[in-house]
């Protein structure tokens, strides 16, 4: 009994800095940041703790709600595509020799190595008018006069899956690399053709990877304002440069706040209905 | 018993530089239970991926009721495996592991239900159908392995060490009902294993395998007591082989000169005089005598007691050790203790007569 206690004991020391952090930096600011939201925003920079529904009435403002529109919208295209490119990315990627797959992995965390900022800004080369992929096209006859691409949804779209297809990849990749192949066999020998054993039990149990890519790639695709603001011109208004907005310019801090909690109840409610959907019940392990 | 089900046609195989299968030839008929026999790296589970249609031959053909189905994938060949780690799917129950096959062939439902649960009486797993995989116990995960595959009722039935993971009384257990399955549904089995006894329980005939070649093949009985090389004695009998000359024949007997002393073995045709010859003799098939006795000298250099059995490591003059085993616990003798040994001339088998002659 003494050993026991005293081993749980001995754990519970281990796990203390755990728990530290995460009240410190997790819990603490969400506690903090749900408080503000009911509270009055004064002249100035000021916040009055006064009790008031007033930010989240004003959501409900067309101008804002449009920007959860848009949001929501850009997030599930860049997803459905990320997930389209990704998955045959992650599972090919797996199948391949140690090697191969050492090189995969190196080419994949290389881009990791240079602010996201700035890569956005090499997008604009290449998309501009006059840019690489307007030369290229024209150069093979597919086009006559150059194509608008940067400042339009597509611009956005294309930064947003190049931004965030890795984190798609690597967990697809890391799910295929675990399976279990003579399952595969098994649905084969068993009268499945390649591609019903592949939806059959392939799929199937590589789920919690693709769902761990879904939601790594949702959540962010929510609030990475500045693609849109960068590849995007000032056509398409997301919550995060609302949010960003509010507290820099704005001064509003309460409303930002309110408008963080939105935001964060909704993207919680997506992944949700999706885990509901797929009944997958563990993500998988990231890295 | 003689219609010929499957035919193997000098199947070769290799990974990468190394040859695993060096011209294999079988032919299985219908009803058979057949056992290839092999210590691991043999080429028996590449042999059996071959058949499955898991794997492609380098060379040869694999003909199942005279059609040639080596470039068929595995999914149209009627023939089912229970894989060595029963590869059950871990995201379905039981019900639909063992109805996956007739899913698939688009089986009525209620017909695919009935049939599961025909299947689970017969593997007496009734009532497990809405078991999860991982809430069966390895010999519970077995039968729905054999249950899944059975279903389909294949022409062929492939087994690769399907017993491998169980525990001794377990796996003896199961030994009997996968021959009962066998005898009540006339299935051929194609069953692997490198456990000589699950062997020679379970076939009606063994294959025993060695470097990618077959080595012997033959009944139970023939395989143990009339092995043919030095590899199948020691490896399916535990037998001592004993190398010496032919010293001379005489009244049906063959006098061998070994360790310069003469033992006999039975005469056996186209035995020469100065012939070298290897001697095969199983450990239960030796006896142990007092020195005032006739047979080979030998020193007692250990005894251990295991499963109702007494070993006995013998070492003979030229260091050569011999192991006799026998029921019972002692014998009378010590450790260090000069003895003799001696056994009857019908039980020492010549071996590796091809290779001598």
């Amino acid at each position: 009994m003494e050993k026991k206690t005293k081993k749980k004991h001995g754990l519970f020391l281990t796990v203390l800095p755990l728990y530290a952090f995460t009240i410190c930096f997790v819990v603490g600011p969400l506690v903090y940041m749900i408080a503000l939201s009911f509270a009055t925003n004064g002249a100035g920079s000021d916040t009055i703790w006064k009790f008031t529904l007033d930010n989240y009435k004003k959501i409900a403002e067309p101008v804002y709600l449009k920007s959860f529109v848009q949001s929501f919208q850009l997030a599930i295209t860049s997803t459905v595509l990320i997930m389209l490119l990704g998955y045959p990315f992650g599972y090919f990627m797996a199948k391949l020799s140690d090697k191969g797959k050492r090189r995969m992995m190196l080419l994949i965390m290389i881009p990791f190595w240079t602010s996201s900022l700035i890569r956005m800004y090499g997008w604009i080369i290449i998309l501009q008018a006059k840019g690489v992929l307007n030369g290229l096209l024209m150069k093979l006859g597919l086009i006559q006069d150059p194509v608008k691409i940067l400042y339009s949804y597509p611009a956005v779209v294309i930064g947003m899956v190049y931004a965030l297809l890795p984190f798609m990849v690597l967990s697809v990749y890391s799910s295929v690399e675990k399976m279990d192949w003579s399952l595969v066999e098994a649905a084969r020998d068993l009268g499945a053709g390649r591609v019903r054993a592949f939806f059959d039990v392939t799929l199937k149990l590589t789920l919690p990877g693709l769902l761990t890519g879904v939601i790594l790639s949702f959540i962010p695709s929510m609030g990475l304002f500045f693609i849109a603001d960068i590849l995007g011109g000032n056509k398409i208004v997301l919550v995060g440069s609302v949010i960003q907005d509010q507290v820099t310019r704005g001064s509003n801090w309460p409303f930002a706040a309110a408008l963080a909690v939105v935001l964060m109840v909704l993207t919680s409610l997506m992944i949700w209905l999706y885990r509901k959907i797929t009944h997958v019940k563990d993500l998988e392990g990231f890295f | 018993m003689s219609e010929t089900l499957l035919e193997l046609k000098n199947i070769k195989k290799s990974f990468g530089t190394t040859d695993v299968l060096n011209g294999i030839r079988l032919s299985i008929s219908r009803g058979e239970f057949i056992t290839f026999l092999g210590a691991s790296g043999c080429g028996k589970t590449t042999t059996l991926r071959i058949i499955a249609g898991l794997e492609k031959p380098d060379e040869g053909q694999v003909l199942l009721e005279g059609k040639d189905v080596t470039d068929l994938e595995p999914h149209q060949r009627d023939v089912n495996t229970v894989f060595q780690n029963y590869a059950l799917f871990p995201h379905m129950n039981v019900e639909a592991n063992v109805g996956y096959g007739l899913k698939i062939r688009k089986v009525p439902k209620s017909e695919i239900r009935h049939r599961v649960t025909d299947m689970l009486k017969l593997v007496q797993l009734d009532g497990y159908e809405k078991r999860m995989p991982s809430e069966l116990s390895g010999g519970q995960k077995q039968r729905v392995a054999i249950a899944r595959a059975l279903i389909n009722s294949p022409k062929l039935l492939l087994l690769d060490e399907p017993l491998g993971a169980l525990d001794l009384k377990l796996r003896r257990a199961m030994q009997t009902e996968l021959k009962r399955l066998q005898k009540k549904l006339g299935i051929t089995f194609l069953y692997i294993t490198h456990d000589q006894e699950e062997a020679i329980n379970m076939s009606d005939r063994i294959v025993v395998m060695r470097e990618g070649k077959f080595e012997q093949t033959g009944t139970p009985d023939e395989i143990y007591n009339h092995p043919k090389t030095s590899y199948v004695a020691d490896f399916v009998g535990n037998a001592n082989i004993i190398r010496g000359t032919v010293h001379s024949i005489r009244d049906g007997e063959v006098l061998v000169e070994t360790e310069n002393q003469i033992v006999k073995a039975a005469a056996v045709p186209g035995i020469r005089q100065g012939q070298s010859v290897t001697l095969a003799v199983r450990r239960e098939n030796i006896r142990v005598c007092k020195e005032d006795q006739e047979g080979l000298d030998a020193v007692l250099e250990d005894k251990s007691f295991q499963a109702g059995q007494l070993h006995m490591t013998l070492k003979l003059g030229s260091g050569k050790e011999i192991t006799v085993s026998r029921y019972g616990m002692d014998t009378g003798l010590v450790q260090g203790e000069k003895v003799r040994i001696s056994w009857n001339p019908e039980h020492a088998v010549f071996v590796n007569l091809a290779q001598e002659a």
